[in-house]
């Protein structure tokens, strides 16, 4: 069964701050978990970039609000490249 | 399963491990999630369950601080999971950013305040002298060489005002190449061109970096060369967060780091322990045998070669090889002796491990023999089998994955970082050789399960010469000398031997053995006299360096042969026993002789040279 890209990604949320994936919604956003600050953010962005083998534009990084945003944002992008 | 299920049945596995107390278990999961998935978000896991786990591991314990001049904060994590993964526990202080020089020239710097084990001085060259990579055309050749030298003379400054304050070790970078020259093409043709200048730096960095203990210097360009200077570069990140690294590339300059730091903990391997059958040469030699094992220079034979020629340079940085293999001996010894292909002989194997046991047993055998720490050794092994058995019965063990093509497998060997040294020594270089003659002289014969595996192992080469006159003092010395392989203990002057070569129907002779150890020189005299149908042997002796290897049976045979060549039907000698000649006592009943007559002082034996010839070692190669 091939995870859905709202489970990858919430995967890497998982890992880089340090919370279950089952405590992770789409709304979960830099305000409601504590330790998604700047530096974890930068981590973010990279991380997506290896996992899914594309480069973020600043205006993108921008998108990236909360978690929900960051799957929106994934799966276009992915849709881009790959079509 | 796709590999995301894969890495997420790993994390749960870890937890669970955790969860049950087993540390090393939990290690093992760990150290295999990162293997397969070395990126941002694994790192974050694998910290943080290794975290957990410190206080039941054996981690070496380093205190790091990285002094840089641009963003280095996401490879942070990505080195603290490589590093706990290799047995480090990495406690790391970042340096503010671009506050390098101050940091080091402050004795009061946070820096030193950390107390240090270790300092990464990683600098680029765009940030120190923008000049020299953004404006290099404003500069004409003097300039240029004014900028080369304020570089040189800053590093100089702050390598050697770190050392005044901290006994710490220092990792420098040397500064990377543009990946396009100012001047496009022409940079090449120019003396005094951007590359040129570069270089120039980085040759001066090695110098300045030899001239103090304890400073290393940290081959950037080469680490960005290596993966590609456009696929490193990240120009939107540089710009919008000083992060000139590509997402997929910080991961190799954590590992570049790694490399430092695993020889700076004392966690390297000293011995690298291998498997035969594909993974030294293709195939099986048991079942494809000589002609049908793969090891040559053409493919896919070269891969094992190319492997082979790492395994000697490893040697060559003072890395003991051995071998672990299941295998018939003398099947394995064959290939490592005598195969056209093998750039690896049996000297350059420290200890050896053919046989059917387990190889968590051979392995602990081989750290016994060689003196070393089971956690001094690396194994490299095809078969997951085995790999898995050794590192579930020794973890302590540095296992090398080794990847599915056998072409690969060299540049797994090369990217082990266990395998590396800061510094050489001539006994490093020659280590190998030590502990081969060592094992070679105490051990070889009892590693091999018949004599004859043993014979065949020596190589030995004999030379069989009428007596000379550079070889008359020796002859009489022998006859002097030898006590135990001697069957008629008759001593002879040297004028005594001229004069009995001299004599019609008499042979004078000497045997020269030598073998893989080396050159015994003049060991063996064999006198005879042709008396009508019979050949009488006066005196047959061998030193006692040589005895029981068969030397004195290629001897006989030697004389035998001879002796039917001229016409003898008969050969006869007699046996004189004295109080330490014992060991020859056997000899003519072993090979054939009759008893012909017995008295009080010895016996005298024969052979029939047409019914009983004396055949010649097979093992021995004669030169006349």
């Amino acid at each position: 069964m091939t995870p859905t890209t709202f489970e990858q990604v919430r995967g890497i949320a998982s890992d880089l701050f340090a919370v279950p994936p089952d405590r992770i919604t789409a709304e979960s956003s830099p305000e409601s978990i504590e330790s998604w600050d700047s530096t974890q953010h930068l981590n973010f962005v990279l991380a997506l970039e290896e996992k899914f083998d594309f480069q973020l534009s600043p205006e993108e990084m921008e998108q990236m609000r909360n978690l929900g945003e960051i799957v929106k944002l994934v799966e276009n992008k992915l849709q881009t490249t790959s079509g | 399963m796709t590999s995301d299920g894969k890495v997420l049945d790993r994390r749960k596995q870890a937890d669970d491990f955790i969860a049950a107390g087993e540390a090393s278990r939990a290690a093992l999961a760990l150290a295999e999630l990162w293997r397969e998935e070395s990126g941002t978000g694994t790192a974050a896991f694998v910290v943080s369950r290794y975290e957990k786990l410190r206080d039941q591991l054996p981690l070496a314990r380093y205190r790091l601080v990285i002094l840089r001049s641009f963003t280095v904060e996401p490879a942070i994590p990505l080195l603290r999971a490589s590093a706990f993964v290799n047995g480090i526990d990495l406690a790391v202080q970042l340096g503010d950013f671009n506050a390098y020089a101050q940091a080091i020239l402050d004795p009061k710097s946070s820096l030193y305040g950390f107390a240090p084990d270790g300092v990464i001085l990683a600098v680029r060259g765009e940030d120190l002298a923008p000049d020299l990579w953004q404006k290099f055309a404003d500069f004409d050749p003097d300039g240029v060489g004014e900028a080369v030298k304020g570089v040189c003379h800053n590093f100089e400054q702050w390598i050697r005002g770190f050392r005044e304050r901290s006994q710490a070790a220092l990792i420098v970078h040397n500064l990377e190449q543009p990946a396009r020259p100012s001047a496009g093409l022409l940079d090449a043709q120019l003396e005094s061109g951007q590359a040129a200048a570069i270089q120039r730096i980085n040759q001066e960095l090695r110098r300045i970096v030899s001239e103090h203990r304890g400073v290393y210097l940290l081959d950037y360009d080469g680490l960005v060369a290596r993966h590609g200077r456009l696929r490193w570069r990240d120009q939107r990140k540089w710009l919008t967060a000083r992060m000139p690294i590509a997402a997929d590339q910080l991961v190799q300059l954590a590992r570049e780091w790694l490399r430092f730091l695993v020889p700076l903990t004392g966690k390297i391997a000293k011995a690298l322990v291998v498997d035969l059958d594909n993974t030294l040469w293709g195939g099986v030699i048991g079942e494809d045998g000589m002609q049908g094992i793969k090891l040559s220079a053409e493919y896919p034979g070269a891969a094992f070669q190319a492997l082979q020629r790492v395994m000697l340079d490893l040697a060559r940085r003072g890395i003991l090889l051995a071998i672990s293999s299941k295998n018939n001996l003398e099947d394995a010894m064959e290939a490592l002796e005598s195969h056209p292909g093998m750039l690896l002989r049996p000297k350059n194997f420290a200890a050896m491990r053919i046989n059917w046991n387990d190889k968590a047993q051979n392995l602990r055998e081989i750290a016994a023999e060689l003196n070393i720490g089971v956690d001094s050794l690396a194994f490299l092994d095809d078969n997951p089998v085995e790999r898995e058995q050794v590192r579930a019965a020794l973890p302590e063990v540095t296992i090398i994955e080794t990847p599915d093509d056998p072409v690969a497998y060299a540049s797994a060997l090369r990217e082990c970082p266990a395998f590396e040294r800061l510094t050489l020594s001539a006994e490093d270089q020659q280590r190998t050789s030590l502990y081969a003659a060592e094992r070679d002289r105490s051990k070889a014969e009892q590693n091999f399960r018949t004599k004859e595996d043993f014979y065949r192992y020596l190589e030995q080469e004999a030379e069989i010469s009428p007596v000379m006159p550079a070889t008359l003092a020796r002859i009489s010395q022998l006859t002097q000398k030898t006590n135990q392989f001697n069957l008629t203990t008759r001593r002879y002057s040297e004028p005594q031997i001229a004069e009995m070569a001299a004599q019609p129907g008499c042979q004078v002779l000497s045997i020269r053995v030598r073998d893989r150890f080396g050159d015994h020189g003049l060991v063996g005299v064999a006198i005879t006299r042709d008396q009508g149908d019979a050949c009488e042997i006066d005196t047959l002796l061998l030193s006692c360096r040589v005895i029981g290897r068969t030397v004195e049976t290629a001897l006989l045979s030697y004389v035998s042969q001879a002796a039917a060549a001229r016409g003898r039907q008969r050969l006869s000698g007699e046996f004189l026993p004295t109080k330490k000649n014992a060991p020859a006592k056997e000899f003519y009943p072993q090979h054939g002789f009759q008893l012909h007559t017995q008295n009080g002082e010895g016996s005298l034996w024969e052979l029939d040279l047409k019914q009983h010839p004396v055949p010649f070692p097979e093992w021995i190669r004669l030169n006349l």
